[in-house]
């Protein structure tokens, strides 16, 4: 298994995608979903409700999202997020209450960062399994929320062991006269034309400042990451640490930060669920949303790009399933059977013959069951981010590209 | 040799004991951060416990066992089972399902439902060894996503199988018939009892020890997990041996909520116990994949959770503390061993060194990379 | 033979003077009392055996590791070096054995990395990389990802690190290891371009022939320590080899032929695919081993010589062709019923795939014959019969080692290799496969391994030996092969041949058009 001295015939691939590209998938999702709304008659797909609630439920996920994203590019595995976000809820909760909104921001910023800090203790210096690692602050961020509260909120007005009072909001955004003139075209139902404007109506109407500090994040942390010193040198350490340090990149300072700024975006999807999603802490309010956010980083293939689709698919059909949407989910039925089949026959003429099977008998399955039920239960529509983690790791385990030296424990003086 | 047992004995405790005084440290500083008494809270804790605590924390303790033990097999594999909440959960509904409809008399019914939990716990952790073995995909990341699947499931399933006690919000499965129940063992002069399930477990643990040590299976398995590429050369079939591993915890975590199902709650509901796999984890890295290590390790976190109850009550302090405790021996126990395998390791080398004739060049190691 | 002086080309300091550098490990002296002087413009060589400290005393040059004793001079002036970092400063660069680069970053991101103050990272460092890429003809474009580079193609984004950040001493560790001959040709022109530019090199290898033909000066280092600077022009490569190992070389014989008609061991048409899509790893090998013969396999490494030992192994999946062991087709069967069978085998990388490093001795032996008495029977372990084995396996291959129950990590290379050795015979093997079997160990464990694998042949094995060592292969072998990308191309009696008729086959000299870049 000694690296064979033949050089590899260069694989064409395709890198780098325009801005076009993206914006051709986002007109082409419209027009899809527009389709789908006409074929099957379930109205709420794309409402400007829907489209609010899709932003404030895919924000949390992406910025969770981001975290694993900031620590695995660094090489260090990350499954501590959803502990990283309680603590991010509770920092909310008691600095917002006491000191401010922002001070809330600031607050769950702080404590995932605390979170981030036992994270890159123990594995950076430590040099603690990843995993373990993740496990235990876990394990500890719930009990010490838990600990925490009881110690802090009970007696306090509309507090209690299990939540905290109000916090009070942050300033949003409304563009009034954008969101009530187009609020006659949206409702008109024209093809395509009221989808649109039920996007820009929800990009109007009662943003909140901190979603849009959300999505400017992803967008900062691309910048960061990929075209800056910095990000260059932090990414090394992801894909071959014993490279970095031999070029001198101070490997574990690195590795250390990314896991503080992970913490520190982690903690910022938990005070943005207490904050903007709700208006206070509560026991349990992230419901494994760590967890999706892991599965959107890995669905996105590392990237950010990728991890805000994503977290944007997976805030949608978490939506759908909240907004009673039973009727909703299962219109998407239709749609996941009609791309299944459409992959099929894009992967029949590559003569991939056996994926081009899988697919179609897919599509065919995913097909009946639309035809023989009428509405998906909420049950399955939670279910829905991991089981397309699974699918995707299963079925294109090949094309991912998780940072080569991800998980990897790495100690200073292996150069060499 | 005796005085090198000796010397092995004292540096294989001396790693949890480090670990344990670590984690009291570091509870007890948090504790003053906050405010809280810290002398009360643990003369709290480590006040004796009365006859009805000690059967509860053997209760506590075959639970956790058992989730230990599921964890510790994928560990000796160099797999990571963090799906033992989800599989032991799925596993449960459905031994529960199937004790409740009763088609079989008495323990035959019991039997049953123990052999279906193990099949269901170890069919819904082959799903993740069966992407590992054949699509390279973590198993880590599979069973997470594995574990909401079957939180999902079993809450869709659970409202078509259920029945709704009168005068009750939560919904569970039918009861088991109290001839199918396994009846607990008279603790303590009588006056209380611990589930019957003890002596499974204890059978586990033994079983566990003797396949991982003494058979040939056990030594293929332990051999893959310290090197996969020597075990390819020695002719281990790796797949397989990850597929067989994954079933055998999966089987495993099958057991972990059938000493509450069978011998407390009778049936499984919506407020069925969960969270244990993940004690389970910090539980076997505490044990070191050791039967008795876990055993220890158990009776430790069944210990800290039964003592940690009258903290509200007496001391007024959040008795979710110990979670703390807990969470924290998790990292200082990793950290500890390592310490102790690094001194370890270097006895071990200057003791070859001592023996051979001439000094040689040892092995290199991570450090000494030539 | 002449020892020489510093040749004095100016009064000017050395490029680099090491003085008295040691560097002990736990238990092991590394470096010690290392002195080299390495004038400017010159190509140094240091050679040296296997674990010597030649690695080491780079690392310590370049800053990865702090010497414990001694000075480090530049260009006269004394400096401490406590990082990569600091060496780049003083104006040392490192192309390392294993190539450090990342692969699924851009030629240029490798390159810019830690020196992004230079020229930034985006086009002006661009334009930098092309322009020294075109002055040194080095041919690299800045936008490929490493990945899809090849062997050559990656040492020469190495190379080109180094010079972007300015370096005046380039060292280069073990650099013709994983090249093929043009390649070498090709490496050593760059080299030569580097020295006529004023630029010091340091060239370390074990290939003395390779050394002889490139280097202005050659320092030979021995258990840790310098033992002299010399002359190319003044000795031979046998020279060289002696003063490397310190005495006479140890020169394996055999004795009279044992070869018998008997086949053992017989493979047809062996073709393993590239799961990359490329040329076939193993392509269409067919040869016998009759009983009481060794075949030795000759080539540069990475020419299919572990895929070709991996598959008849069982160890690869896809290979096609037949492998028939003492007329029972073992085609189809898995590595355990191989084993079964009557192979024992002795891995290339004994750390990977021979050995349970954490585990005790006596578990050891019994990896590999997990389905054979004495150590297991009915499927349980019998502790007892293992260890009473292994401690047989010791008293009679001589590992030197308390006892059974130490971990295989504790011991010396030497010993580990002959613990698997004995555990590889007791078996009861047909045939013996053994990869580079004397790789790393001491010149004592050396003869005691040429020494087994000598009985094998005598009691009627069939012996498969694969080895980069030309000597070893000629003095063990009764057949060596020639084996050149995955293909047998040359069959030579080792009692007629030479290293260099070998040299030239295993190069396919004369015979094939040169292999290039990036085709299949």
């Amino acid at each position: 298994m000694s690296a064979p001295a033949v050089a590899r015939t260069p694989a064409p691939r395709v890198r780098r995608r325009s801005p076009y590209t993206y914006l051709a998938v986002v007109v082409g999702l419209l027009v899809a979903v527009s389709l789908l709304e006409v074929v099957t008659g379930a109205d709420d797909l794309t409402s400007s409700g829907t489209i609010s609630a899709t932003l404030v439920a895919t924000v949390p996920i992406a910025l969770a999202a981001l975290g694993g994203l900031w620590s695995e590019r660094a090489g260090i595995v990350n499954i501590g997020l959803e502990g990283m976000m309680i603590l991010g809820t509770y920092g909310a909760g008691f600095f917002g209450y006491h000191y401010g909104a922002w001070a809330g921001v600031l607050g769950a910023i702080l404590l995932g960062m605390v979170g981030g800090l036992i994270h890159a203790v123990a594995t950076v210096i430590f040099d603690v399994d990843h995993i373990v690692s993740g496990v235990a602050i876990n394990i500890i961020a719930l009990g010490a929320t838990q600990y925490l509260a009881s110690r802090t909120f009970v007696g306090l007005p509309g507090g209690g062991s299990t939540q905290s009072p109000t916090i009070p909001s942050l300033p949003s955004l409304t563009i009034a006269p954008v969101s009530d003139g187009l609020q006659g075209l949206e409702q008109r139902n024209v093809f395509v034309i009221s989808e649109v404007a039920a996007v820009v109506r929800a990009l109007t109407t009662n943003l909140s400042a901190l979603t849009v500090i959300g999505l400017l994040l992803v967008l900062v942390t691309y910048l960061v990451l990929w075209k800056t010193t910095f990000g260059l040198r932090l990414r090394s350490c992801g894909e071959s640490p014993v490279t970095a340090e031999s070029l001198g990149v101070a490997v574990l300072r690195y590795k250390f930060v990314a896991v503080l700024i992970s913490g520190a975006m982690a903690g910022l999807a938990g005070g943005f669920l207490a904050m903007v999603a709700s208006s206070n802490y509560r026991d349990g309010q992230t419901g494994g949303r760590g967890y999706i956010g892991l599965a959107a980083m890995i669905f996105g293939n590392w990237r950010p790009g990728g991890m805000l689709a994503g977290s944007g698919l997976f805030g949608y059909t978490q939506t759908l399933g909240l907004r009673s949407g039973r009727d909703s989910v299962h219109a998407l039925l239709l749609a996941v059977a009609v791309l299944a089949l459409a992959v099929a026959v894009l992967q029949l003429r590559r003569r991939h013959v056996r994926a081009a099977i899988g697919f179609a008998v897919a599509g065919v399955v995913v097909g009946a069951v639309y035809f023989a039920i009428d509405e998906v239960a909420d049950d399955f529509t939670r279910m829905t981010p991991y089981v397309i983690t699974l699918l995707v790791l299963g079925l294109f385990s090949q094309r991912l590209r998780m940072p080569a030296a991800d998980g990897e424990s790495y100690r200073k003086g292996s150069a060499g | 040799m005796s005085g090198g047992r000796v010397r092995r004995l004292l540096l294989g405790a001396a790693a949890p004991v480090l670990a344990l005084v670590a984690a009291i440290l570091i509870t007890s500083l948090v504790l003053l951060v906050a405010g809280d008494p810290v002398l009360d809270t643990w003369s709290t804790i480590l006040s004796a416990p009365r006859e009805r605590n000690v059967a509860n924390i053997i209760n506590n303790a075959t639970v956790l066992y058992l989730s230990g033990l599921a964890v510790a097999v994928g560990f000796r594999m160099n797999l990571f089972n963090i799906g033992v909440d989800g599989q032991y959960r799925i596993a449960a509904f459905a031994a529960a399902v199937v004790a409740g409809e009763a088609w079989l008399p008495g323990y035959l019914n019991t039997v049953l439902a123990i052999v279906v939990a193990m099949a269901v716990g170890a069919a819904w952790a082959g799903i993740a060894g069966l992407l590992r073995a054949t699509r390279g995909v973590s198993e880590v990341i599979s069973t997470i996503m594995l574990n909401f699947i079957s939180t999902s499931l079993v809450a869709f399933l659970l409202r078509k199988a259920a029945v709704r006690a009168p005068g009750s919000n939560s919904i569970n499965t039918k009861e088991i018939p109290e001839g199918s129940r396994i009846p607990g063992i008279p603790f303590g002069g009588g006056v209380v009892e611990i589930y019957g399930f003890v002596v499974l477990a204890v059978l586990s643990g033994l079983a566990y020890w003797f396949v991982l040590n003494r058979t040939r299976f056990g030594f293929d398995l332990r051999a893959t997990g310290q090197s996969t590429t020597a075990a390819v050369a020695s002719g281990i079939n790796v797949r397989r041996m990850i597929v067989i591993a994954m079933l055998i915890s999966g089987a495993a975590a099958g057991l972990v909520g059938l000493p509450i199902l069978f011998g407390d709650a009778y049936s499984y509901g919506s407020t069925f116990q969960s969270g244990l796999g993940f004690s389970g984890i910090a539980i076997a890295l505490l044990g070191r994949n050791h039967p008795v290590g876990i055993g220890l390790g158990a009776l430790l976190f069944a210990y800290l959770n039964e003592q940690s109850n009258p903290l509200q009550i007496l001391v007024g302090v959040s008795p979710e503390i110990v979670a703390i405790t807990q969470g924290v021996i998790v990292l200082t126990v990793v950290v500890s061993y390592e310490v102790v395998r690094r001194y370890r390791r270097r006895l071990e080398q200057q003791a070859v060194a001592a023996a051979t004739d001439r000094p040689e060049r040892p092995a290199p190691t991570e450090e000494v990379a030539t | 033979m002449a020892s020489v002086e510093t040749p004095s080309r100016s009064d000017a300091p050395p490029a680099v003077r090491l003085r008295g550098i040691g560097k002990r490990f736990p238990g092991v002296i590394a470096n010690d009392d290392i002195n080299i002087d390495v004038a400017r413009g010159t190509i140094h060589a240091i050679v040296g055996e296997n674990g010597a400290g030649k690695s080491t005393l780079m690392k310590i040059l370049y800053g990865v590791q702090p010497p414990d004793s001694g000075t480090i001079e530049i260009d006269g002036a004394a400096v401490t070096l406590g990082s990569p970092a600091d060496a780049i400063k003083a104006g040392v660069g490192m192309v390392f054995q294993h190539f450090m680069l990342a692969d699924n970053l851009t030629v240029a991101e490798n390159v810019v990395l830690g020196a992004e103050r230079l020229h930034g990272i985006g086009a002006a460092a661009r334009e930098e990389i092309t322009r020294i890429s075109g002055s040194y003809g080095l041919g690299v474009d800045p936008d490929r990802l490493v990945e899809d580079l090849g062997v050559g193609a990656r040492q020469r984004v190495e190379i080109l690190k180094v010079l972007y950040r300015g370096a005046r001493i380039v060292i280069l560790d073990e650099p013709t290891a994983v090249l093929v001959p043009q390649e070498v040709d090709e490496l050593f022109d760059n080299l030569r371009e580097l020295k006529a530019e004023g630029l010091s090199v340091i060239f370390i290898s074990h290939k003395l022939d390779e050394v002889l033909s490139v280097a202005d000066e050659i320092t030979v280092v021995r258990r840790g320590t310098t033992v002299t600077t010399v002359d190319p022009a003044g000795v031979t490569a046998r020279q060289l080899a002696e003063l490397m190992v310190g005495s006479e070389l140890p020169s394996p014989s055999t004795e009279s032929s044992t070869v018998t008609d008997e086949v053992l061991l017989s493979v047809r048409d062996l073709t393993l695919p590239d799961p990359a899509g490329g040329r076939p790893l193993v392509d269409g090998v067919s040869f016998d081993i009759h009983r009481g013969e060794v075949l030795g396999i000759a080539g540069v490494e990475g020419n299919g010589q572990a895929e070709l030992v991996e598959t008849i192994m069982g160890m690869r999946d896809g290979a096609t062709g037949t492998v028939e062991l003492a007329g029972t087709d073992l085609s189809g069967r898995s590595t355990g019923q191989r084993r079964e069978a009557g192979i024992g085998y002795i891995p290339e990388d004994r750390h990977r795939h021979g050995l349970l490093l954490d585990s005790s001795l006596w578990e050891n032996r019994v990896l590999g014959h997990q389905t054979r008495r004495p150590s297991v029977s009915h499927g349980l372990v019998d502790r007892a019969a293992a260890r009473a084995d292994t401690q047989r396996i010791i008293e009679a291959y001589d590992v030197r080692t308390p006892g059974p129950e130490v971990p295989a990590r504790a011991l010396s290379g030497g010993n580990q290799q002959k613990l698997i050795v004995g555990r590889e015979m007791s078996g009861d093997p047909v045939l013996l496969i053994a990869a580079h079997p004397t790789r790393g160990v001491d010149v004592g464990a050396q003869a005691a391994i040429w020494d087994h694998v000598k009985n094998a042949r005598r009691n009627g094995l069939a012996v498969l030996l694969i080895s980069a060592d030309l000597d070893e292969l000629i003095g063990l072998s009764d057949r060596i092969e020639v084996i050149l990308r995955g293909g047998l191309v040359g069959r030579f009696d080792p009692s007629e041949v030479t290293p260099e008729d070998l040299g030239s086959a295993m190069t396919g000299a004369g015979s094939d058009a040169p292999r290039e870049e990036g085709s299949p």
